[in-house]
C-alpha cells in the first residue's frame, strides 16, 4: 500500500519474537515515514504486553509474495508426495504410529 | 485518608523516620512531582496528537512517567513521617506545595515545544536514573535501573523527532528553534542544587543532579546540532517550582488533575 | 505479480465465484490476494472502517478524563486503555488497507462526515462515572459483537480481531472494578455511578448491536425483512455470524446479574427473567428507540467530529515535516539517523530490527517466502 497514496507515510510489515524460543512471526503492519518511526510504532502498538524479546519491520515493498496465480506453480509439487510422512511407511513398533517416534 | 491532618497522629504511632528521612523525602517528592506533572501534561495531548500513532507512542510516555510519580510519591510519603499515601499527594495538596521543576509544568504547547521539553527532560531523566540507580538504598536504586530503562525510548522518541523536525520542513524547522527558545530557559532548574540535596549527597544517600549537567548538555547539543539547529544561548534562566512558586497556569493543572477527587471526600476509587 | 499476461482473464468470473463460495462453505480463511466479489470487499471495507473510526472516535469520551482520573491507578488503568483503543483502531485500519483502501482517505472520509463512527460514541461523558459505565457496558457490548469475529471469513479482519478481543477483556475487567469501587463507596459516588449507567444504556444496548433485525427483537415486518437481508447476506459471506438481536440478547443476559451484583438498576423497568425463553426480556428496541438513541447530529455528536479534526489538522505540519525529512534520509542525506542508536540496527534489504541481531536478514527473506503473501498484505 506505501504506493497508494501520495505523500502516505509508507507501510512496514512487523515481525515479532514473543518469546525465548520462538520464531519471529509476522504480527501486523504500521505506517511509519522512516524506519526509525516504524520501529518504535511497532514497539508502541505491538508490544504493550508481554515480554517480547525482538522486533523487526520490514518496508511491505520490499516483501517478494508469490502472487496466487503462480500458486499451482509454487505448491502443486508439494501436494502427492505422500512418501514425505512418516505415516505412509509401516510403523516402528507394534504400538502404532502414535508410539513409535519417541522410541 | 484523603486529608492531610490526621496525618501526624498516624505517624507518632509509627517508626520515627530516620534522621535523613526529611530530606530524602524532599527530594523523591521532587522527582515524583517532575513525573506526575509532565505525565499530566502528556495526557492533554492524547487524542490529540498530530497522527494516531502519536497518540500511542505519547500516552506510553505519559504512563511510564505516571508509574515513576506513583513509585516516588509513596517512598516521599513514608519518608516525611506524614503517611499520606501517593493519592494523598497527588490529589490534596495545594499548587503550593508542588515542588516539579517549572519545565515540566510548561504548557503543551505546539508538538514542537512538547519536544523541546521532551528533550530536556528526558536527557536529563536518564543520566539521573542511571546515577539514582548506582546508590546504596536497593529500593531506591533497583527503580532508578528500571526508570532509566523506561526513560531512555522516551529520549529516543524526543532525539527522533528533533532531528524530523529540525530537518523537515522550514516550516518544523521554524517552529522546532522556538520550541527550543520557548523551554530551554527552564532547563537550568532540573540541574540545582539547594542544601537538602547538597546534605543528601554529601552522605552519598542519593546522587546530586548539578554534575551532571555538563554531560547533558553535551547530549542534547549534539542531537540538537545534528537537527541543523542552534542550543539557545541567553543567560535569563527561571526558577521557582522546586520552592512552590510555580507559573500562574500550574494552578489550572492542579485544578483539573484534583477536581474529581476533591469532589467526594472520603471516596474510595 | 510475474504472472503471463492474460492468465487471470483467462479465468471465468463464474469459476472464481464458485471458487470463493466453496472456500467459504468449508470454512475457509479469505486472504488479500485472494479474488473477492466485489459487494464482498466492499462490505468488509464498510464495516471494518466504520469499527476503525469508533476505536479512534470511542478514545475521546474517556480521553477526556484522563487529567481528571481520582486515583493515579486508575489514571494508569484509563491511559492503558485509551491507548488500546488508539491501536485497535490502528490494527482495523492496517486489516481494512489489505483491501485496497488507504487509510488516509478512510479518515478523510470520516472526517468529511462519509463514513460514521458508531453513535455510540456520540453520547457525551459528563462524569467520572462515564468512564466505568462505558467500559462495562459498551465495551462488554463490543466483546459480545466482536467475538464472533475473531472467526470472520476474511484472514486479516479475523486476525486484527483476536488481537482486538484479547485487549478488550482487560477494558470490560477494569470498568466492572471502577463501577464497583464507586458502588461500594460514599452514597455520592453510587449516586454517579447510577447515573451513567442510566445514560449509558439505551446507547449500548441499541447502537452496539444495530438496528433490529428479527421481529422478535421489535422490528417491524419490513424492516425485519430488510435488516434479515442484509444479516443475512453478511453471515453467508461468514463477515457476521449471528443476528443483531441474538447478540443483543447475549448482552442483555450477561449484564443483568452483573448490575444486580453492583447494586445498580438498569434503566428498563421491562427486564424480568423469563423462565420459558431462558433469558432476560427488555424493552424491544423498536427503530423508534434505535432513533432516539442515535443521538445523531446532537451538539456532541458534531463535537466528536470537530475534534478529531483539529488534531488531524493541528498535526499536518508535523506529518509533512516527517514525511519530508523521510524523503531526504532516502537520499542519504540523513544517513546520521541509522547509526545514531544502538537499540535500533539498520540491516541490509530494508529490514530493520531490535534485539537478535546476529540473526541477520536472512531468516527475514526466508519468512516472507514461506509466508506465501501473508506478509505482503499490501493487496
Amino acid at each position: 500500500m506505501s504506493r497508494a497514496r501520495e505523500g502516505a507515510p509508507a507501510s512496514w510489515e512487523v515481525f515479532l519474537r514473543a518469546r525465548r524460543g520462538l520464531a519471529h512471526q509476522h504480527v501486523g503492519s504500521v505506517r511509519a515515514a522512516d524506519p526509525d518511526a516504524a520501529l518504535a510504532l511497532a514497539r508502541d502498538l505491538y508490544t504493550r504486553r508481554g515480554d517480547p524479546l525482538s522486533l523487526w519491520v520490514v518496508r511491505s515493498d520490499a516483501v517478494h509474495a508469490a502472487s496466487p496465480d503462480e500458486r499451482d506453480p509454487y505448491f502443486a509439487g508439494a501436494r502427492h508426495k505422500p512418501y514425505r510422512y512418516p505415516e505412509h511407511f509401516a510403523p516402528l513398533t507394534e504400538k502404532g504410529p502414535e508410539g513409535d517416534d519417541h522410541e | 485518608m484523603t486529608t492531610t491532618s490526621d496525618a501526624p497522629a498516624r505517624t507518632a504511632a509509627g517508626t520515627p523516620p530516620a534522621p535523613d528521612g526529611a530530606d530524602l523525602a524532599v527530594h523523591l517528592l521532587r522527582l515524583g512531582d517532575d513525573a506526575l506533572v509532565l505525565g499530566q501534561r502528556l495526557c492533554q495531548w492524547i487524542t490529540r496528537a498530530p497522527t494516531i500513532e502519536e497518540d500511542l507512542a505519547l500516552s506510553n510516555i505519559a504512563l511510564d512517567l505516571i508509574g515513576h510519580a506513583r513509585v516516588l510519591l509513596t517512598r516521599a510519603g513514608r519518608l516525611d513521617g506524614t503517611g499520606r499515601t501517593e493519592d494523598d499527594l497527588a490529589f490534596t495538596r495545594s499548587e503550593r506545595e508542588f515542588t516539579n521543576a517549572l519545565l515540566t509544568e510548561l504548557h503543551n504547547g505546539d508538538f514542537a515545544v512538547t519536544v523541546a521539553r521532551q528533550l530536556a527532560y528526558t536527557h536529563y531523566a536518564v543520566l539521573y536514573y542511571e546515577a539514582l540507580a548506582g546508590c546504596a538504598d536497593a529500593e531506591l536504586a533497583a527503580f532508578g535501573a528500571r526508570a532509566a530503562k523506561e526513560v531512555a525510548f522516551h529520549r529516543l522518541h524526543a532525539d527522533r523527532w528533533t532531528l524530523r523536525l529540525g530537518r523537515g520542513t522550514p516550516e518544523s524547522a521554524r517552529r522546532m528553534r522556538q520550541g527550543l527558545e520557548r523551554v530551554w530557559p527552564y532547563t537550568g532548574e532540573l540541574f540545582d542544587e539547594d542544601d537538602v540535596v547538597r546534605r543528601l549527597a554529601a552522605s552519598g544517600a542519593v546522587p546530586s543532579p548539578a554534575p551532571l549537567r555538563p554531560e547533558w548538555e553535551r547530549r542534547v547539543t549534539e542531537v540538537v546540532t545534528r537537527a541543523g539547529l542552534t542550543v539557545p544561548a541567553g543567560s535569563w534562566r527561571a526558577r521557582g517550582g522546586r520552592d512552590g512558586l510555580h507559573t500562574e497556569e500550574f494552578g489550572l493543572l492542579v485544578a483539573e488533575l484534583q477536581s474529581v477527587h476533591r469532589r467526594f471526600p472520603g471516596g474510595t476509587w | 505479480m510475474n504472472a503471463p499476461a492474460g492468465t487471470a482473464a483467462a479465468v471465468d468470473d463464474d469459476e472464481l465465484l464458485a471458487h470463493f463460495d466453496a472456500l467459504l462453505a468449508e470454512g475457509g480463511t479469505v486472504e488479500p490476494r485472494d479474488w473477492m466479489p466485489d459487494g464482498y470487499r466492499r462490505m468488509l471495507i464498510r464495516q471494518i472502517a466504520q469499527h476503525a473510526h469508533s476505536e479512534i472516535i470511542g478514545m475521546q469520551p474517556e480521553g477526556a478524563w484522563l487529567t481528571r482520573a481520582p486515583s493515579l491507578h486508575r489514571k494508569s488503568v484509563l491511559i492503558a486503555k485509551v491507548q488500546d483503543e488508539a491501536g485497535h483502531g490502528l490494527y482495523l485500519y492496517s486489516a481494512a488497507e489489505t483491501l485496497g483502501v488507504d487509510r488516509a482517505d478512510l479518515l478523510d472520509a470520516l472526517h468529511r462526515g462519509q463514513q460514521r463512527a458508531s453513535a455510540t460514541f456520540n453520547h457525551p461523558a459528563l462524569t467520572w462515572a462515564d468512564t466505568g459505565a462505558i467500559a462495562w457496558l459498551t465495551d462488554g457490548a463490543a466483546v459480545i459483537n466482536q467475538a464472533p469475529l475473531c472467526r470472520t471469513s476474511y484472514g486479516p479482519y479475523a486476525r486484527a480481531m483476536r488481537r482486538v478481543c484479547q485487549e478488550e477483556a482487560f477494558h470490560v475487567r477494569q470498568g466492572y472494578d471502577l463501577m464497583r469501587a464507586l458502588c461500594e463507596g460514599t452514597p455520592e459516588q453510587k449516586e454517579m455511578a447510577q447515573d451513567a449507567v442510566d445514560r449509558w444504556w439505551l446507547p449500548a444496548v441499541a447502537l452496539m448491536f444495530g438496528p433490529p433485525d428479527t421481529e422478535a427483537g421489535g422490528a417491524d415486518a419490513r424492516t425485519a425483512a430488510l435488516g434479515a437481508a442484509v444479516s443475512r447476506r453478511a453471515m453467508a459471506w461468514g463477515i457476521k455470524r449471528h443476528t443483531n438481536d441474538e447478540l443483543r440478547q447475549r448482552f442483555v443476559d450477561q449484564c443483568v446479574p452483573q448490575a444486580e451484583r453492583l447494586g445498580l438498576t438498569l434503566p428498563d423497568p421491562a427486564i424480568r427473567w423469563n423462565e420459558e425463553r431462558g433469558h432476560y426480556d427488555f424493552t424491544p428496541v423498536d427503530w423508534d428507540v434505535y432513533r432516539e438513541a442515535l443521538g445523531d447530529d446532537t451538539v456532541w455528536a458534531r463535537q466528536r467530529i470537530a475534534h478529531r479534526r483539529a488534531a488531524h489538522e493541528d498535526g499536518a505540519w508535523v506529518r509533512e515535516a516527517a514525511a519530508a525529512y523521510a524523503a531526504r534520509a532516502d537520499d542519504g542525506a540523513a544517513e546520521e539517523a541509522e547509526d545514531e542508536a544502538a537499540v535500533a540496527v539498520g540491516a541490509g534489504e530494508g529490514a530493520v530490527f531490535v534485539g537478535g541481531a546476529e540473526e541477520g536478514t536472512g531468516e527475514t527473506g526466508a519468512c516472507a517466502v514461506r509466508a506465501g503473501g501473508v506478509a505482503g498484505e499490501d493487496a
